[in-house]
């Protein structure tokens, strides 16, 4: 099953189903570590001015880009415009033109804004990019974005940092009934039974950032959340049997002992 | 002549092209990302882009992020 569980994302494929980002973590060093047992294929980054004061800080150098595939994203963007400048920038720096469209003006839940989401990723499919747009999990949103040809949908599970796993589960269900790209539940996941979760309901893959940076030991709960998208990826084509209202013997309610 | 970094007035003087105001941060053309005046310059166009007075640029490289 697994050489057949081929993840495909535009012209793409890949085995693992974990993406990871690269945020806040405590070294480059850490951070590397923790990709490398994650298993994943694609790691998330973001662009900010470089310091004029300090112009050899350089994360990249712990990146091995010819493991990863890099998927920037626009975070810091406050409107669409700013997100097709940065997913520019990136593509003039090296990038892939593939890109996550992030645009999150509010900064107490960094909840992205989806009518500036959708603009951009107007401009930016037309320009040639791969978009892969973090947005609500709004069902309706989800469906416009992919009429228009975004590779994906990424709908967030709680919001980026919180860690309270998937808090939006009925609305990522519709989505992932309705959903003709894949379905990437990104932001909220802080524990490896909330991508299990997400997995078990449909969703074809995860994006996980925080959880795995400020754990005390990242490599280690890396390689759990690895597991746990592959448990829960596993029995999702399984089968997961049904919740029921009435309890059902496991055993047979014929031959107990007489008095 | 004036240009704008990242927010902060710098002067510059005479004949720079952009590669070479990269190298005199002490910055990596491979390694950043460069618009002048919303404009995405290619790295391959740095070494025969001179620099403008009132030119705003920002200088962007990647940092962590989800």
């Amino acid at each position: 099953m697994a050489d057949t569980d081929i993840l495909k994302i535009a012209d793409r494929e890949f085995n693992s189903r974990l993406l990871v980002g690269t945020g806040k973590f405590s070294s480059g060093k850490e951070m590397a570590k923790a990709l490398d047992a994650s298993g994943c294929e694609i790691v998330t980054v973001a662009l900010r001015r470089v310091d004029l004061d300090d112009p050899n800080d350089d994360m990249l150098s712990f990146i091995d880009t010819d493991r990863y595939l890099l998927l920037p994203n626009t975070s810091g963007a406050r409107d669409a415009e700013e997100a097709v400048r940065l997913a520019r920038l990136a593509r003039a720096a090296g990038c892939e033109p593939w890109v996550k469209l992030e645009v999150t003006p509010d900064p107490y839940y960094l909840l992205p804004d989806p009518i500036e989401t959708f603009k951009a990723a107007q401009v930016l499919i037309k320009d040639g990019f791969t978009v892969l747009p973090y947005i609500n999990a709004d069902p309706v949103l989800a469906k416009r974005l992919q009429e228009i040809g975004t590779a994906t949908v990424m709908p967030l599970g709680a919001p980026i940092g919180t860690n309270k796993g998937v808090r939006t589960r009925e609305q990522i269900s519709i989505i992932i009934e309705q959903a003709v790209v894949p379905v990437v539940v990104d932001a909220g996941l802080g524990a490896p039974s909330h991508v299990a979760e997400a997995m078990e309901m449909g969703a074809d893959a995860v994006l996980v950032n925080t959880a795995l940076a400020i754990s005390p030991r990242p490599s280690q709960i890396a390689k759990a959340f690895k597991m746990a998208v592959e448990a829960g990826r596993l029995a999702f084509l399984a089968g997961i049997a049904p919740e029921r209202k009435f309890a059902e013997a496991s055993s047979p309610l014929t031959g107990f002992l007489g008095d | 002549m004036i240009v704008y970094i990242n927010g902060q007035k710098r002067t510059l003087d005479g004949d720079v092209t952009l590669l070479e105001l990269l190298e005199k941060l002490g910055l990596n053309p491979d390694r950043v990302a460069v618009e002048l005046n919303h404009q995405v310059v290619l790295k391959e166009n740095f070494s025969g882009h001179r620099l403008q007075d009132e030119d705003r640029l920002e200088i962007v490289r990647f940092v962590g992020g989800g």
